[in-house]
């Protein structure tokens, strides 16, 4: 699955993030990196873009950004992430 | 504009010595980092805004008085940036600058670079890659009152020692840790520092293989953090996001972002009125002194009606910028500033925007000039471009004069409905009608002119915090300082020009009749004059007369000054407040023919015109300025003259077709 599917307040890691244009490779240098935590914090009120917490800060990307991302469920998200 | 290139400070050496070069260091960070905060306290208000040559950028430098130096080293503080590999102009600029290859400025001696201890690994990403360059570089940790709040506990000298650099706690508010980080910037400056972790990352050269460098990367950063950062997370939801809860709610907030930007639009709008009449008398009675105590010549009507008049009208934007950038720099240091982009993103996306134009562009409807300023905070530059180009179509306060001349002389006492008077119909009709224009507008500008690969939003939403009053303060002080010199200089030339323009030629044979007919005479003679008639053949199919067309050419330079040059043609005397008999000169104004020259029609022409023609060269200027170069506001003149007139011309000749007189 992507991340723009992961539900509200779930739990994901990045597995993969797709093609290797710019936006993506920003994507993964503000921290999106393959076995990075994720938890998705919530949707804006007109349904995108998503809010997404990631290495302990909060990131706000369009719901067609985040399709790129491919992520896997993770229900046992230690809370030991690092700062 | 290439003020920048000048070191900040500029040598007062006797001739023939040579100044050695300034000792240059730079300020390097993520956004959100603190790193204004810190460059605030480290240069107090020894610093100077510019651009850099031939962009848009801004650049910020300052002295910083460091011990044991006789001259103060110069501080540059860059654009944010995420890392070496850019996405924006900002971003490029930034790198070029801290790698040396800027053409037009030195190398740094040395580097701080600004890393949020309470976001250490995102921030480390772009440190790690800095410290691979080998340059002299300093970390300043900042925000490190939060750090123990955060439940974290930072091990700084073994972080220090992993990264292989000077690692300084900073408090930048309190001034905590300013004379340490003077000491390591001192010690470093001249070596080299030596990254340990190279061959960790093995940063690969080819760009194919970026992403599995920047995996390594991030996995280097991890080891290091997981090695000096002890977490205690106690489970407690962040205070940022239960703020969250209620500020990007659903339902509260909308209603909350509304009435924050109802509350920024009527201190804008009526708030700032009050200095503004203040700023207007006051000049007016300078003027008014200048005519009294000088002897009546063309140098006492420069001074009284060019100068002064022109000094005024500058002046008289401050009140709106200062009151707009005091709940802009609020709105940006507090953290809220990102959630109304959040909030608004999908519904400004709808026009090709950025959710970071919203503010701006609301904030037009009071005036377009601290609007188009407020762009600053859209760093992706054809967003920002698109965004001051249709800024203007938002109905500003400067055009309520004209439309309420027109409906007092036009559309007064009718009713829509029985109970609707008409003129608030009409009103609300132009407000929409410009939102609608601006709209199709910029659609169609990201399909042409600024057409670009859709932008992402990627954007950082950061912590809550109070914003500290004194970065506030820097931030209105620039912005004031920045409008007069940039944009005030050239609204006070143009004003003088507009001014000569109706001044010149001067009337041959004095009129003799009252002082408002010779006022009249003299006009009709002026260039402002002759302009009126030479442009009456165009102007003709829109349903104005030659007396508007002086109205018209009058107007360019600020929107109301249409009503007080209506006044001089029609003699009812240069007096502005005398409304009734202007509308009553407008009513039985007649042409050739003895047909009215005002119509309903003419009326609705007139008001679309200037709804849509880009009558202010405060405009101009402060386009000039924000875009660097006379190439956009030139462009922005001609597309809004040419969209008014063929408006003007359709509703004109559309509603003779229709039938209406």
């Amino acid at each position: 699955m992507t991340l723009d599917m992961v539900p509200k307040n779930g739990l994901a890691r990045v597995v993969a993030v797709e093609s290797d244009d710019a936006h993506n490779l920003r994507l993964m240098e503000m921290g999106l990196v393959p076995g990075a935590a994720i938890r998705m914090v919530k949707t804006a009120p007109l349904g995108d873009p998503i809010q997404v917490c990631v290495r302990n800060y909060d990131l706000a990307l369009r719901r067609a950004e985040a399709k790129s991302i491919v992520v896997s469920l993770d229900e046992e998200w230690s809370s030991s992430q690092p700062a | 504009m290439n003020a920048v290139l000048e070191s900040c400070h500029t040598p007062e050496a006797p001739s023939g010595v040579h100044p050695a070069k300034q000792f240059t260091i730079v300020v390097a960070g993520n956004p959100n980092a603190g790193k204004t905060s810190l460059f605030n306290a480290l240069t107090g208000l020894r610093q100077k805004v510019a651009n850099y040559p031939g962009v848009t950028v801004e650049s910020k430098t300052g002295e910083w008085s460091l011990e044991g130096r006789l001259r103060p080293a110069c501080l540059i503080d860059l654009p944010g940036l995420y890392s070496l590999n850019p996405t924006s102009l900002d971003e490029q600029i930034a790198r070029d600058v801290l790698l040396g290859r800027h053409p037009e400025l030195a190398d740094p001696d040395v580097t701080i670079v600004v890393v949020d201890a309470t976001n250490l690994v995102r921030n480390l990403y772009l440190a790690t890659q800095l410290i691979e360059e080998a340059r002299p570089l300093v970390i300043a940790l900042t925000m490190f009152d939060l750090v123990a709040r955060s439940g974290l506990k930072i091990n700084i000298r073994k972080l220090s020692a992993e990264l292989g650099v000077p690692v300084v706690p900073v408090v930048a508010k309190q001034r905590v840790g300013l004379d340490e980080l003077a000491r390591a910037v001192l010690k470093v400056s001249g070596d080299h520092c030596a990254a340990t972790f190279q061959d960790e990352v093995h940063e690969d050269p080819d760009p194919a293989n970026r992403q599995s460098s920047l995996i390594r990367r991030y996995a280097m950063i991890e080891r290091v953090v997981s090695e000096t950062v002890d977490v205690r997370n106690d489970g407690r939801t962040k205070i940022s996001e239960r703020i969250d809860r209620v500020v990007t709610h659903r339902i509260f907030g909308p209603v909350i972002l509304l009435l924050v930007m109802l509350f920024v639009f009527q201190a804008i709008f009526s708030w700032a009125s009050l200095p503004m009449t203040l700023i207007d008398s006051v000049f007016a009675g300078l003027g008014d002194l200048a005519r009294t105590y000088l002897p009546s010549s063309i140098f006492t009507d420069l001074l009284a009606d060019g100068i002064i008049a022109g000094v005024g009208g500058v002046l008289a934007f401050l009140p709106q910028i200062l009151l707009l950038f005091l709940f802009i720099s609020l709105l940006e240091d507090s953290g809220y500033m990102a959630r109304a982009a959040f909030l608004m993103d999908r519904l400004m996306r709808a026009a090709g925007l950025h959710g970071k134009a919203f503010v701006p562009l609301l904030s037009s409807f009071a005036c377009a000039v601290p609007g188009i300023m407020a762009t600053r905070t859209i760093e992706h530059p054809k967003d920002r471009i698109t965004t001051i180009m249709i800024a203007p179509f938002m109905s500003c306060s400067a055009r309520l004069p004209i439309y309420t001349l027109v409906i007092a002389a036009l559309f007064s006492g009718k009713t829509v409905l029985g109970f609707i008077s008409l003129g608030a119909v009409i009103i609300l009709a132009m407000y929409l009608f410009g939102i609608l224009t601006a709209i199709l507008v910029a659609l169609l500008m990201k399909r042409t002119v600024l057409k670009a690969p859709p932008t992402p939003f990627v954007m950082e939403l950061p912590p809550y915090r109070l914003p500290d009053p004194r970065n506030v303060a820097h931030a209105l002080l620039s912005r004031c300082s920045i409008f007069l010199r940039k944009a005030g200089t050239v609204i006070l030339a143009m004003s003088i020009l507009f001014w000569a323009l109706a001044a010149f030629p001067r009337a041959e044979n004095p009129h003799t009749g009252s002082p408002s007919e010779a006022a009249s005479h003299q006009v009709q003679n002026s260039f402002a004059g002759r302009a009126g008639r030479l442009i009456e053949p165009v102007i003709a199919p829109l349903g104005f007369d030659w007396k508007i067309g002086v109205g018209l050419i009058s107007s360019f330079a600020a929107r109301e000054t249409i009503i007080s040059t209506l006044n001089i043609v029609y003699s009812v005397g240069d007096d502005s407040e005398n409304k009734s008999s202007l509308v009553e000169a407008m009513r039985s104004a007649r042409r050739p023919d003895g047909s009215r020259v005002w119509t309903p029609l003419t009326g609705l022409s007139l008001i679309l015109f200037f709804l849509l023609a880009c009558q202010c060269m405060s405009t101009v200027a402060i386009v000039r300025r924000e875009t660097n170069s006379w190439r956009w506001p030139l462009f922005m003149v001609s597309y809004m003259l040419v969209l008014a007139y063929v408006v003007s011309l359709i509703t004109y000749q559309g509603g003779h077709l229709l039938g209406f007189a």
